[in-house]
């Protein structure tokens, strides 16, 4: 164990547990983002130079009594657990879908919601956010300012650049999410500008991987993006989109989606399933939310893919 | 694109009247008449438009509904329509005028792809 914490210290291990529930506390050492779950943090003090914590498919507006009444008071339990851990995260990177159906009043009352957290929050749309009948004015007027485009945007935290991406916008008939032509060149760009050695975090809401293509699960430039990425050494990518917990490694660029506050979606491909909501165990949606899976992973040398299904 | 479902609807339906009239008398003109200005659905279950093909008279009102529970939309390929985003048991209608070959999808979930075609 010693050996595995020495290594984990000064060679830059990253340590994923891959955590199912309300959201994951990613924390930066040495360039290395890890992640570990919630209730994990919490039961630890041990310092790291930063943290900021993910959480994503808030759906706030759903309210479906077979699944969950109200996904307000499942996001409002996720930012209460964020709000009480002992290392306060610098910043919260919300991937999309905040709302169900882009209303004003449920991105009035995500944003009250969010707020008890106490640290600012950077926000990717997902589809459900850009249903209103401008295609996303409504969440670009409310989170969109200072960024790009259609809303893309990168910011510098502590030598870790982060890149927000948007790829819910524009979607073609029988296709995958979407960078679209000038968020590629605009991402090159901002790519281009940043040596090898900077750690870069890139997030999105729909993942930037094949992940399921069947189920519209991936993202058409995924492998242009993947291109631009190879050089770096250190890459992480965080999406939603799935509500589950997948991961993936490829090269240098580690891919991880997150769980949903709001509700459960089947494993990818499952018989007779679709893309959509299912209910938890009954009266326990809270129990299909805990801790999943511990990862230990060297993120200095070419690494096995780990697709995984949560069964 | 402009749509004058009203215009070429009427039309057609005044055709297909007389010609009922003339060739089969009283019988079918009264037929015609009862059945009033065609209608067709669509049901939306399961991330699937079904059917996910379907053909119908220039005229003909279709509505799509949506039994999921997560929000969908009904949109054409060319831009000729588009539903706002449809909630659960929330429905859509849309007359096709002109003959053709409608491509539509779910703008939400593009892999949900449908087809109406207009004889």
């Amino acid at each position: 164990m010693r050996e595995t914490e020495d290594l984990e210290g000064r060679r830059g291990f990253l340590k994923c547990m891959a955590w199912a529930g309300t959201g994951l506390v990613w924390t930066v050492a040495g360039g290395v983002p890890a992640s570990v779950g919630l209730e994990a943090a919490a039961a630890t003090r041990k310092a790291r130079p930063f943290s900021f914590v993910q959480v994503s498919d808030s759906h706030v507006g759903f309210a479906k009594p077979a699944i969950n009444a109200d996904a307000r008071a499942t996001f409002t339990q996720a930012v209460a657990k964020i709000a009480a851990l002992p290392a306060r995260p610098d910043f919260i990177i919300h991937t999309g879908d905040v709302s169900q159906l882009s209303k004003d009043s449920e991105f009035d009352d995500a944003d009250q919601i969010i707020k008890a957290a106490g640290v600012p929050v950077f926000h990717v749309p997902g589809e459900h956010d850009v249903l209103d009948e401008g295609n996303g004015q409504a969440f670009l007027a409310r989170y969109g300012k200072g960024a790009t485009g259609g809303g893309w945007y990168a910011f510098d935290h502590a030598s870790v650049h982060f890149v927000a991406l948007v790829n819910v916008m524009n979607l073609k008939a029988g296709g995958l999410g979407s960078l679209g032509p000038e968020q590629l060149a605009w991402l090159k760009a901002d790519l281009a500008a940043r040596g090898p050695s900077t750690p870069i975090v890139l997030f999105a809401h729909i993942p930037l991987w094949s992940l399921y293509p069947d189920w519209g699960w991936g993202t058409e430039e995924a492998g242009e993006v993947q291109r631009l990425l190879a050089r770096f050494g250190s890459v992480t990518v965080l999406n939603g989109h799935i509500h589950q917990v997948q991961q993936k490694v490829e090269g240098r660029v580690a891919f991880y989606t997150a769980r949903s506050t709001a509700f459960p979606q089947p494993a990818p491909g499952t018989p007779g399933a679709s893309p959509g909501p299912i209910a938890g165990p009954p009266g326990k949606l809270g129990s299909v939310l805990g801790v999943r899976d511990v990862r230990f992973v060297a993120v200095d040398h070419p690494l096995p893919i780990t697709d995984q299904t949560l069964a | 694109m402009s749509n004058k479902a009203s215009h070429g609807g009427a039309r057609r339906r005044l055709a297909l009247v007389a010609a009922l009239a003339s060739v089969s008398g009283f019988v079918a003109l009264t037929a015609a008449l009862a059945a009033g200005p065609a209608a067709a659905t669509i049901a939306i279950d399961n991330f699937t438009f079904g059917p996910p093909a379907i053909t119908v008279a220039a005229g003909t009102t279709v509505t799509w509904t949506n039994n999921d529970d997560i929000p969908h939309t009904v949109r054409a390929v060319d831009g000729s329509f588009h539903s706002k985003a449809m909630d659960s048991a929330d429905s859509y209608s849309f007359t096709f005028a002109k003959p053709g070959v409608y491509s539509y999808f779910c703008s939400i979930h593009p892999k949900m792809v449908g087809k109406v075609i207009v004889k």
